[in-house]
């Protein structure tokens, strides 16, 4: 059993197919940019994508994500550590304060622009619907998401 | 003055790790050999405790132990004010979040599994669950040795409150009501905590205040503070609410592993932090209020009871802050004020962002509308009328001339960027054609920054610049996501002359940073901030003093500009680097330990007179909503600030705190509620306790007004508590103007009219 974790092709073990995945990212695998705000998939932190869609990873097992293509909030800065437009866009934008939503809202806002990469500012609030935020009232988040449209437009 | 609302591009030092997820918060830390530890709650309200017993529970799979009251060598009790708060229940359960025992066990899981296994014998006690039923003679006392369910008692007597009742033309009355709400950060609480070799216990933990839990940490193991060493990671969210409980939590799992000799992390469910933690406090207050026909206001009565739960935590202190600021940000020449902070075994309440402000607000702005419609006059200019301008005096007797007053300066900005005057005209006032009522609302507040008359109130800092020219600062300031070590940073290098760049923030610890209480308060800026300032005023006198041969000058005629040392005349020049470099060879360490003491404040706790802050901030927000009079929906249309923060010193995370305070003071004014029943706190997580997602929210708009504070060595006052305590009387407000109903209890709940019934019984309930 495999399952691919930032174009990185990873085994998944017999036993461990019945875990919460969002405990075996942070534990097994190490990846502690999920987050866990609530454990019930109410407030978004824990967002991962499955095949470019996100998902509330404290609410699956890791068995949902045999043979998909999991992006985390590790696989989206490039290798040699440079930021994806989108985080700088985040950066730039005053969009991240204590940061604990911050990857969940990365993620959600990739997944998005990759499907509309021209959004209006309503669309991109919709968008992010299911990610709490405690800390910016969502506006420069928004104010990321529109600036970095233009690279996912290009 | 200056105003500021141009874009410009945000930096915050912590960024690139929290974008990037390699941020660590405690519970992403890990350690070898580490146990895992949980809280084991009670079913009980209020009882007394026969025994807890932990066999079964020991003999559980990978339950290494089962820690209870008799395991605390130091003190068991604690409090930042009274000492009424147990770290583990021993005689008595008082509230629902009483912790009996806490599971250790190889892994998380286990000891989940183990605590059915904790058994409680207990003898129930009848339980006082209302703030006002617990002031009455013969209620349950919720802590006999304290021989009252009174936690404390504040007052203001200012003029003649008879002579104010005789010069009123017109009385007008009313009572309000604040509900408890739930900090709700997105990090529950989480300690990680190991025993070092050389024998002191080190803490990480999502707290916001690395010093009290110190104090708490060396309390409870009996130890001395040294033997203590807090350090500071990233913290997923506090708004105040990370203070006793995140404390208790690193105490608790410092004891554990004192015990066991292994490290121990403790990360709280979201379920687990919902019932413990400390909330907000609910308010009654009730108000007498007389006017003249021109609408000076003659005198004010005031009355309030906080219920704050079954421990003291800080509501002597938040209630003083309500009692200093019981009128609003008027003048008042008759006042009379009575504020009570009530023992009762609901959840206990403590510190939350704004800190009995956003109650008073919530009333206060709603109640000088009433009176202004009562007369017949403009609610913008019955404010006029009465609100603090240049060199007033305070309901407690404070002049306010040391610094600019620029209540109505905020006032006309809001009023002319959201064209009010206008859109007043087009409110519905509960008639229109179709279902939608539309309203405009606004309120205004001033508040005294940091703890004034509450505390001792001082902060430093450290530079200590390496041999290379790069610069190490340490504050007592805590980053509790706000961006406080950013704000730091710039003030640093605005001071030094230097790049942000050559600026790192040291992890702060404990041990080696002065005690410079809480990052509460809005005083981060402010405090830590004048401790910059201060520090690099001093490293920029050495510097001058070891290099003024260099540059053939005098100490004082030395200029820093951009990296490079000048005489005046700037016919010499030195690189920041090599003066450094010349320092060090002269055997002079660039070095400087800067403090900055808040200005004497003062208070009477008889007559409640006082310079109670040594400065103050100044405000005004606005809302547009809808009202939909079918569905009852509140739908919010845009909201809008002016704050006077001084100076801003990092613009875009400036505006972050306007826009975050902004939406939390929306929640409360239209949806947020902390249920308690029968002593149990109703939402287990946060699909029952809902705060606002981002479509509930409309676009913001941010104005900084900067009147330089000649108080503040940075210039800075604080902003993080004024943008949270006025949102919610705005939209009380526009609600009003939308549906011709005033709705005095927060949250605002529209009842349209076919439930007219219920309606009224709602009102008359009251």
């Amino acid at each position: 059993m495999k399952t691919i974790i930032n174009k990185k092709e990873i085994n998944i073990k017999t036993e461990d197919k019945d875990l919460n995945l969002l405990e075996w990212l942070r534990e097994t695998i190490g990846m502690t940019g999920a987050k866990n705000g609530c454990g019930i998939g109410v407030c978004g932190a824990c967002t991962i994508l499955i095949e470019n869609k996100p998902q509330k990873s404290c609410i699956l097992k890791v068995q949902d994500i045999i043979g998909k293509e999991v992006t985390t909030i590790e696989g989206m800065a490039n290798a040699d550590g440079t930021l994806h437009p989108l985080q700088q866009a985040f950066m730039d934008a005053g969009a991240i304060q204590c940061g604990f939503c911050t990857p969940g809202m990365v993620l959600t806002a990739h997944a998005f622009l990759l499907k509309n990469p021209n959004p209006t500012r309503l669309q991109a609030r919709q968008a992010i619907k299911g990610n709490l935020c405690r800390c910016t009232g969502y506006q420069q988040i928004i104010d990321a998401i529109i600036s970095a449209s233009a690279y996912y437009n290009s | 003055m200056k105003t500021m609302n141009s874009k410009s591009t945000a930096w915050r030092n912590d960024a690139y790790a929290k974008v990037t997820g390699i941020a660590k918060y405690t519970d992403d830390l890990k350690m070898l050999n580490c146990l895992h530890a949980v809280p084991v709650y009670s079913d009980y309200v209020s009882a007394k405790i026969i025994s807890i017993e932990t066999d079964k529970a020991m003999k559980q799979p990978g339950v290494v132990k089962v820690v209870t009251y008799k395991d605390v060598p130091g003190n068991l009790q604690f409090g930042q004010i009274i000492k009424d708060y147990s770290i583990f229940a021993h005689d008595r359960i008082r509230t629902c979040g009483d912790v009996i025992a806490v599971i250790v066990a190889i892994s998380r899981q286990q000891a989940i599994d183990a605590i059915p296994f904790v058994k409680l014998v207990a003898e129930e006690l009848p339980a006082v669950l209302d703030a006002e039923e617990a002031l009455k003679e013969g209620s349950p006392l919720v802590h006999e040795s304290h021989g009252s369910n009174i936690a404390n008692y504040h007052c203001v007597r200012t003029g003649d409150i008879a002579k104010g009742e005789k010069e009123a033309d017109i009385i007008i009355e009313q009572e309000f009501t604040t509900s408890r709400i739930e900090h709700a950060y997105m990090e529950p609480e989480s300690a990680l905590c190991w025993q070092r070799p050389d024998g002191v216990m080190e803490v990480f933990g999502s707290m916001q205040h690395p010093f009290s839990t110190r104090r708490f940490v060396a309390s409870t193991l009996g130890k001395p503070l040294s033997d203590v060493e807090v350090k500071t990671v990233p913290m997923g969210g506090g708004f105040g609410g990370k203070d006793d409980t995140a404390a208790i939590v690193c105490a608790r799992t410092a004891l554990c592993s004192m015990m066991t000799k292994r490290p121990v992390k403790m990360t709280y469910s979201r379920e687990w932090s919902m019932r413990e933690s400390y909330k907000r406090h609910p308010y009654k207050i009730q108000y007498r209020m007389g006017l003249k026909n021109d609408g000076k206001i003659t005198f004010v009565k005031v009355r309030m009871v906080a219920d704050g739960g079954a421990y003291c935590s800080v509501t002597p202190w938040v209630t003083w802050r309500s009692t200093v600021q019981c009128c609003g940000p008027y003048e008042v020449p008759n006042v009379h004020c009575d504020v009570y902070g009530v023992y009762t075994n609901n959840i206990y309440c403590g510190a939350m962002r704004g800190f009995g402000s956003p109650q008073v607000n919530f009333a206060i702005e709603q109640l000088i509308e009433m009176a202004a419609e009562k007369l017949g006059l403009d609610e913008i200019e019955m404010r006029r009328r009465n609100m603090v301008h240049q060199g007033s005096i305070t309901v407690t007797g404070q002049k306010l001339d040391m610094h600019t007053v620029s209540l109505e300066q905020v006032l006309d900005i809001v009023v002319k960027e959201s064209d009010y005057l206008n859109k007043k005209q087009k409110c519905s006032f509960g008639k229109s054609e179709n279902d939608q009522l539309y309203g405009i609302g606004l309120a205004i507040s001033y508040r005294g920054m940091s703890l004034g008359a509450e505390g001792t109130d001082f902060n430093s800092a450290i530079i200590n610049v390496q041999p290379d020219g790069s610069i190490l600062l340490e504050t007592g300031v805590h980053e509790n996501g706000q961006g406080s070590e950013s704000a730091m940073i710039l003030l640093c290098a605005e001071h030094l002359s230097v790049s942000k760049d050559r600026i790192r923030y040291r992890q702060p610890s404990t041990s080696n940073i002065p005690d410079g209480g809480t990052t509460v308060a809005s005083r981060g800026t402010l405090l830590g901030g004048g401790a910059v300032v201060n520090a690099a005023k001093q490293l920029r006198e050495h510097i001058a003093r070891v290099i003024a041969p260099d540059l053939k000058c005098k100490a004082e005629d030395v200029i820093f500009e951009n990296e490079i040392l000048y005489d005046k005349d700037k016919k010499h020049k030195i690189s920041f680097n090599e003066a450094i470099r010349l320092m060090y060879s002269r055997q002079e360490y660039p070095y400087s330990f800067g403090v900055f003491q808040a200005p004497q404040v003062s208070w009477d706790e008889h007559t409640g007179q006082g310079n109670a802050y040594f400065t103050w901030v100044y405000a005004c927000q606005a809302v547009e909503l809808k009202v939909n009079a079918k569905t009852e929906q509140i739908t919010l249309l845009n909201m809008i600030a002016a704050h006077d923060v001084g100076k801003a010193v990092n613009p875009e995370l400036l505006k972050g705190q306007f826009y975050g305070g902004m939406a939390m003071g929306a929640g409360y004014g239209i949806l947020e509620k902390c249920d308690v029943k029968n002593g149990k706190v109703v939402p287990t997580n946060l699909h029952q306790y809902r705060i606002l997602r981002s479509t509930d929210l409309p676009e913001m708009t941010a104005i900084i007004v900067e009147n330089y504070d000649p108080v503040s060595p940075s210039g800075a006052k604080g902003i993080g508590e004024p943008t949270n305590e006025i949102m919610a009387p705005a939209i009380a407000n526009a609600v009003y103007h939308a549906t011709g109903k005033r709705y005095p209890d927060q949250p605002v709940k529209i009842i349209v009219e076919r439930r007219d019934t219920e309606a009224q019984s709602h009102g008359e309930k009251k």
